[in-house]
């Protein structure tokens, strides 16, 4: 929207084809929502290939989610909750006429918060390299994966690795679009588009980024915490 | 009639503003980053004109291979090739955008009296993305095609295929963006860009009909894209999820492809029936009889096509409950566009029918859906399917829909609106001869499928038993014959093009804020002054009594 708009009095941006700012606001909350509702479809299709194979194959989930590192992944939904937070903040700060300082300073902390979590992820990524837990063709005759589930559940196990780095894959895949995005709105800040009349385009993109939040959210448990009410070790 | 369309263009020859959205810049780069949805329209209609003609030359060679028995022109790999190329080129590349993305660009805007659509950049997006899925579709074609049918199913796909596999899921992924930020935009559009007075019971059932299809393209189209990427995972990475011999299960990929595809049939479908409808009023000077019926059958098709998908899969064993619910929701789901039919009928009843080209595109459509339709419910059968479960006689039945319905719709919109959308008339001779030949073409083409598949012909085969070469031979000749109706269509609106003579700003007399607010063609903010709307959709003056209203 931002090109062909032109600037009214006090940074207010009215493209050249709505007729008033709510109606431009309105319609701007209206698409990010039915993007989000898209998303959900998107993310959707991997949540339902995980209910049924961990439906068909409980036990090699359980067995398998025991390979995850759930310090790390516990570690990572703090991380990604206090992002939300300084989201939130920076929201706030626009919405309440806080100038741009505090605005970036906002988004900054977020953007750390980001940058944490995928530099956690990678190393969490990294373990599994090293322990030979990469779903493919060689992951049913590794020996490490033989030794950890035995042959029976060795397939099965490596269906619940390639769900895990299929989903978590394509949630880091939003996270590192949610930081290009946020370097661009650190811009928009930097150039104080955003004011109490209207921060339309910081708060679509808080939308998304508490989207993407919500998304691990569900994630961490369905993959790291299987039979963790069973004292961490299963029932076999 | 053309005679009505030259008298009234000669009345009020002059009048069309010099400075329209066609000549508002000459550049290359004023048409290729524009942000007009007009302009944008038209470069979907371009890019869409060419995949249609592939997809046609492939369909075309297909029916010549199955002139003999004996498969003499073309080895089994490379048939195989050619109808999933042409499977694919027609559904992803011309069926789901056709009328959406051109008619449904243009006059969504005009016909709720907006300056454009709710996100212009994003629109021109879609069409980034488009030519780029596009471009990854011919790249695949260049690199040596892809045997897969259509449908992509693994493990064929996954595993065992030797063609580009990868590339077609991901052309078909990235396409698919195209289509989700296409229905995002109509979706807002239409809930906020709505003129004064333009209130949802005023609404053209054009403009229903993309709403429904709207939410269909935001609902199923990302799940096809996670399918498809999934299914290209496991092709590449062995990821196992689909792959019966790691523990996964290549029907849960089937499942999730029909939960799209499925609907997609109705993305191609309810933009069709939109156009139907405004055709039907103005060429029957009627009120679409039962207006909130018609509107809301939209929805009714929109919503139960996404739970009938498993009757694509009643061969694979699934459970009997669940093939008892698809068939009955299979059922229901015809009930909304029985109700389109009846009232499109009913609308015709004692109207003032003038059988233009539309209308004629107009008649064929209920003919042939009516034949589509109906044979949809010997599919849905659990019995019936059985036998006749992936022949020809399922081939004709699509063909019926997609063919018969769909492109008739987008004939008969394109021709209805071409005055509007260029600011040209065309020969009406050539354009009805042309319809007729189509028909007559079409007819020839896929009756014949029918019977053949009953008697048992397999779907993508290239040879068959000789007994059956009579009908293979008529429906060859009916492919000539409708390829050749096609070009003379085209050859006749470009020839319009440059050629016809100016159009008036309305010059079917149709009702609709595009007919009589908007100039052919319109300026670039589609109106010189804002409009209010003040009265129902398709008001046209009666005989019978009707409320007062001005």
């Amino acid at each position: 929207m931002s090109q062909h708009a032109h600037a009214a009095p006090g940074g207010v941006r009215l493209a050249h084809h709505f007729d008033d700012l709510q109606q431009q606001h309105e319609s701007a909350q209206l698409g990010m929502w039915g993007f989000l509702l898209t998303e959900i479809m998107f993310f959707g299709g991997l949540f339902l290939a995980y209910i049924i194979y961990r439906n068909l194959y409980p036990h090699a989930f359980e067995l398998a989610s025991h390979h995850l590192n759930v310090v790390m992944g516990g570690i990572n939904t703090a991380v990604l909750i206090c992002s939300s937070l300084t989201m939130a903040l920076a929201i706030r700060t626009a919405q309440t006429g806080g100038g741009r300082v505090p605005q970036i300073f906002w988004l900054s902390l977020t953007l750390v918060f980001g940058a944490t979590f995928l530099v956690i992820k990678y190393f969490e990524y990294r373990e599994k390299f090293e322990l030979g837990l990469i779903p493919g063709p060689s992951f049913i005759d590794s020996h490490e994966a033989i030794a950890s589930f035995g042959l029976d559940e060795v397939r099965h196990a490596r269906i619940f690795f390639s769900l895990y780095f299929a989903m978590t894959g394509l949630h880091a895949f939003h996270m590192i679009v949610g930081i290009g995005l946020m370097l661009w709105m650190m811009r928009c800040s930097w150039k104080g588009y955003f004011t109490p009349s209207n921060y339309d385009g910081l708060e679509m993109f808080g939308l998304y980024w508490h989207f993407v939040d919500v998304v691990w959210i569900f994630l961490f448990p369905m993959l790291y915490l299987l039979g963790a009410h069973a004292g961490g070790g299963g029932h076999h | 009639m053309s005679t009505h369309a030259a008298t009234s263009s000669t009345a009020v020859a002059g009048e069309a503003p010099r400075t329209n959205y066609l000549n508002d810049g000459h550049t290359l780069k004023s048409w290729l980053l524009t942000v007009d949805h007009k302009r944008i329209a038209l470069l979907y209609l371009a890019a869409i004109t060419v995949f249609f003609s592939v997809g046609g030359l492939l369909a075309l060679l297909i029916r010549a291979e199955l002139f003999t028995p004996q498969g003499e022109l073309f080895d089994s790999d490379t048939y195989n090739k050619l109808f999933t190329l042409h499977g694919i080129v027609m559904i992803f590349f011309f069926l789901i955008p056709s009328i959406p993305a051109t008619l449904g660009n243009f006059l969504i805007p005009i016909m709720i009296g907006a300056k454009d659509v709710a996100f212009p950049k994003i629109n021109l997006l879609s069409w980034y993305v488009y030519m780029t899925g596009g471009s990854m579709a011919v790249l695949v074609i260049m690199l040596g095609g892809v045997d897969t049918g259509w449908t992509l199913y693994p493990p064929f796909s996954s595993t065992y295929s030797n063609s580009n596999v990868a590339l077609t899921a991901m052309a078909a992924f990235v396409t698919g963006f195209s289509s989700i930020l296409t229905g995002l935009n109509f979706m807002v559009t239409i809930h906020k860009m709505r003129a004064p007075g333009m209130t949802w019971f005023r609404l053209p059932l054009f403009i229903w009909a993309h709403y429904a299809t709207s939410l269909v393209m935001l609902l199923g189209t990302p799940v096809i894209a996670i399918t498809v990427f999934t299914m290209a995972l496991e092709r590449v990475f062995h990821i196992g999820i689909f792959d019966p011999t790691a523990g996964g299960d290549p029907v849960l990929f089937q499942h999730m492809f029909w939960f799209y595809s499925h609907p997609a049939v109705y993305i191609m479908i309810l933009p069709g029936m939109g156009v139907i409808s405004e055709v039907i009023a103005c060429f029957t000077r009627k009120r679409v009889f039962g207006y909130p019926f018609v509107a809301m059958s939209s929805l009714g098709i929109a919503v139960i096509g996404f739970i009938v998908w498993g009757h694509h899969m009643y061969v694979t064993g699934q459970s009997a409950y669940a093939d008892i619910v698809f068939s009955v929701l299979t059922y229901i789901v015809a009930v909304p566009s029985a109700i389109k039919v009846f009232n499109w009928t009913a609308t015709m009843y004692k109207g003032s029918v003038s059988m233009d080209t539309p209308m004629v595109y107009a008649m064929c459509f209920m003919g042939l859906f009516l034949i589509g339709g109906l044979t949809g419910l010997f599919c849905a059968n659990l019995g019936l399917d059985v036998h006749i479960h992936d022949t020809y006689f399922i081939v004709a039945h699509f063909h019926y829909v997609m063919v018969g319905s769909a492109m008739f719709a987008y004939l008969a919109g394109i021709h209805f609106w071409f005055p509007k959308m260029f600011g040209k008339m065309y020969p009406e001779g050539p354009a009805k001869f042309g319809a007729i030949i189509i028909f007559v073409g079409f007819n020839l083409t896929f009756f014949p499928q029918f019977i053949l598949g009953y008697l048992g012909m397999p779907r993508r085969y290239h040879f068959y038993p000789e007994e059956w070469q009579v009908l293979n031979v008529l429906s060859s000749a009916g492919a000539m014959t409708l390829g050749s109706g096609i070009l003379l269509s085209m050859l006749n609106l470009g020839y319009a093009l440059i050629n016809g003579p100016k159009a008036s700003t309305n010059p079917w007399m149709a009702k609709g804020l595009e007919w009589e607010k908007a100039s052919s063609p319109p300026v670039t903010a589609n109106f010189e002054t804002p409009p209010v709307v003040t009265e129902e959709a398709y008001n046209y003056p009666s005989q019978l009594p009707s409320p007062a209203h001005h």
